[in-house]
């Protein structure tokens, strides 16, 4: 095992998708983690002097219409985009993983019932679905964002897992496992499960990107959270202030730019360890 | 000890195709025996390890372990209770092993599943003896994960494992089919002084020779029916069935050249086998000598053969 790791460490440090995923999304984190000591004001507190500052000494990133400071709205914003993939992504994950894993091992009429509950939820549209949970809720937080997308988005994952579980169960180190007396749901987790793991990581930060992609859309229709701030709602401010004909850049382009830089560096992490765990995909 | 009678397994493969992979099939390992299946791919030997292996259920007939049906009780503590008596060793070594653990986590297994209460190190003692005990070093196996070791020390360990929990049968699945020629032979050898032990064996093969060479008694399978049984010796001498002996036939021969085999002169069972006033179902165990039993459909009255 000690030789397998040094290998895909070796891959892992010379695959380019997989650094320059890295890096965005550490630039991201910095952001995240140090931004708050340099951000002087809170996301909606009244900072500048002027509505709609263009960039300055004092709002670095100029202000909104409301004289919000928007480097301190972007800093807080990119906090609650993170908060929303990592808690969705889990939530997302940890379901399609249970139920793929179940499904796949137990078969029978439990597989079929979970398959076509996955199936149900597969062909719902989940924005449609979304729009209407949102909708109905009084208030809406990071965190109840979260869920909602968490529990719409793991049905790809129930079924990918599956089969792959079903796969894995054919293999001779399940039936000595079985005849080892090992009970069923330490077979899932301690033989099967870890024989998926590199899948088990892909799939953690596709679904953590897709909540974020989920997210944004979800504020930029106006059913954000209805408190705080994130990428998302920023977006929408400016687009409905008309942030774009009047010329505002400065309200636009942080958070448009910094949405599609955290995808596409989460799309690049995701293809770079799909090339070095897949030793077909390498180039060299 | 192990009794199989009228074991069949259908598997649906549509709602309407289905296939009947094993057919009505009856035998038994008697204590320190050493029992072979024989048959071609899809003959059904494998899913008969299976079976008594508890791996597949059966669709229907009893399996009887100790005079106990098997097929009715699968409660865990039972489930458990019998494979410290009755373990298997499987065709592929390489895919037996978890490959992203040490191959020692086999034996790590069986201790917390069924030594909770042995110390570790007293476990460990056995472990090296049980290794020891089929000519392996454990200093250099222990440690290793399964892509660093030899097909043939792999399913020595697996036997090794077999007697730490001093199993009284033993499943062993086409054990030796994916070893090369050179540890094919010691692993046989091995088998063999198992059963100077007391250890019963049901050894599911597709190689005539292997089976001959170890087994006390042959059950040769054709796509899921028995279709000859008995002593090995009176098995291999005089076959009777038309698929045995064309089974038997098929071994290539140093001595002769494929085409100046004799024909062969058709046999009574041979014509029964394909003449369509015979019954097409699973046929029935005829007894044609001391230990040797034969497939024989019945035909309707009056059916020139």
């Amino acid at each position: 095992m000690r030789l397998k790791d040094n290998d895909i460490l070796h891959y892992a440090l010379r695959n380019r998708k997989l650094r320059i995923g890295l890096a965005i999304i550490a630039f991201f984190m910095l952001v995240m983690l140090a931004g708050p000591l340099f951000a002087r004001w809170e996301a909606r507190e009244r900072a500048g002097l002027y509505p709609s500052a263009p960039p300055n000494s004092t709002n670095w990133m100029g202000t909104t219409k409301m004289k919000e400071d928007i480097f301190s709205q972007f800093i807080f914003g990119t906090q609650s985009t993170f908060l929303i993939g990592f808690l969705a992504g889990c939530i997302g994950t940890t379901i399609g993983l249970s139920i793929g894993f179940f499904a796949g091992y137990v078969g029978g009429w439990f597989d079929e019932l979970l398959m076509m509950l996955t199936n149900i939820l597969l062909v719902i549209p989940s924005i449609a679905l979304l729009i209407i949970l949102a909708a109905y809720l009084p208030y809406r937080g990071v965190q109840i964002q979260s869920v909602i997308i968490g529990c719409t988005a793991w049905p790809w994952v129930a079924r990918a897992v599956r089969s792959q579980t079903l796969s894995l169960k054919q293999r001779g180190f399940v039936s000595l496992a079985r005849i080892s007396g090992v009970s069923p749901l330490r077979i899932i987790f301690e033989d099967i499960a870890p024989n998926m793991l590199s899948y088990v990581v892909m799939v953690f930060i596709l679904q953590f990107g897709g909540a974020i992609l989920y997210a944004v859309a979800l504020d930029f229709i106006g059913l954000g959270p209805t408190r705080g701030i994130s990428l998302g709602l920023m977006m929408q401010e400016a687009f409905q202030n008309n942030a774009l004909q009047v010329g505002y850049w400065w309200w636009f382009i942080p958070s448009g730019l910094s949405i599609t830089l955290i995808v596409s560096g989460l799309f690049f992490l995701n293809t770079g360890l799909d090339e070095v765990f897949n030793p077909k995909l390498r180039d060299q | 000890m192990l009794q199989v009678e009228g074991l069949s397994k259908t598997y649906n493969k549509s709602s309407r195709a289905r296939v009947r992979a094993v057919n009505n099939v009856s035998f038994s390992v008697e204590k320190g025996q050493i029992v072979s299946l024989i048959g071609e791919s899809g003959s059904g030997k494998s899913t008969i390890g299976n079976m008594v292996l508890q791996l597949t259920k059966p669709s229907s007939g009893r399996i009887l372990f100790g005079n106990q049906d098997i097929t009715r009780q699968r409660s865990r503590s039972s489930l458990k209770e019998y494979y410290r008596k009755v373990q298997g060793v499987f065709q592929d070594p390489f895919s037996t092993f978890n490959p992203i653990f040490r191959v020692d986590r086999v034996f790590a297994i069986l201790h917390r599943e069924f030594f909770p209460n042995e110390a570790a190190e007293a476990w460990q003692q056995r472990v090296e003896a049980a290794l020891l005990s089929v000519g392996l070093t454990p200093a250099a196996v222990c440690g290793a994960y399964c892509h660093q070791l030899s097909g043939g020390q792999l399913q020595r360990i697996l036997i090794a494992r077999a007697l730490l929990l001093e199993a009284e049968l033993l499943v062993a699945d086409e054990i030796i089919s994916m070893l090369d020629a050179s540890t094919r032979i010691d692993v046989l050898n091995l088998l063999g002084e198992m059963r100077e032990r007391g250890l019963s064996m049901m050894f599911v093969t597709h190689d005539l020779s292997l089976g001959y060479y170890i087994s006390d008694r042959v059950i040769i399978l054709y796509k899921g029916v028995m279709v000859e049984s008995g002593n090995t010796q009176t098995v291999f001498s005089d076959p009777q069935h038309p698929y045995s002996r064309s089974l038997l036939e098929a071994v290539p021969r140093l001595d002769v050249r494929w085409d100046e085999l004799p024909p062969r002169p058709a046999s009574r069972h041979e014509a029964a086998m394909f003449n369509p006033d015979c019954d097409k179902g699973s046929p029935r165990m005829e007894q044609i000598g001391e230990d040797h039993w034969i497939a024989v459909r019945d035909c309707l009255p009056g059916t020139e053969l």
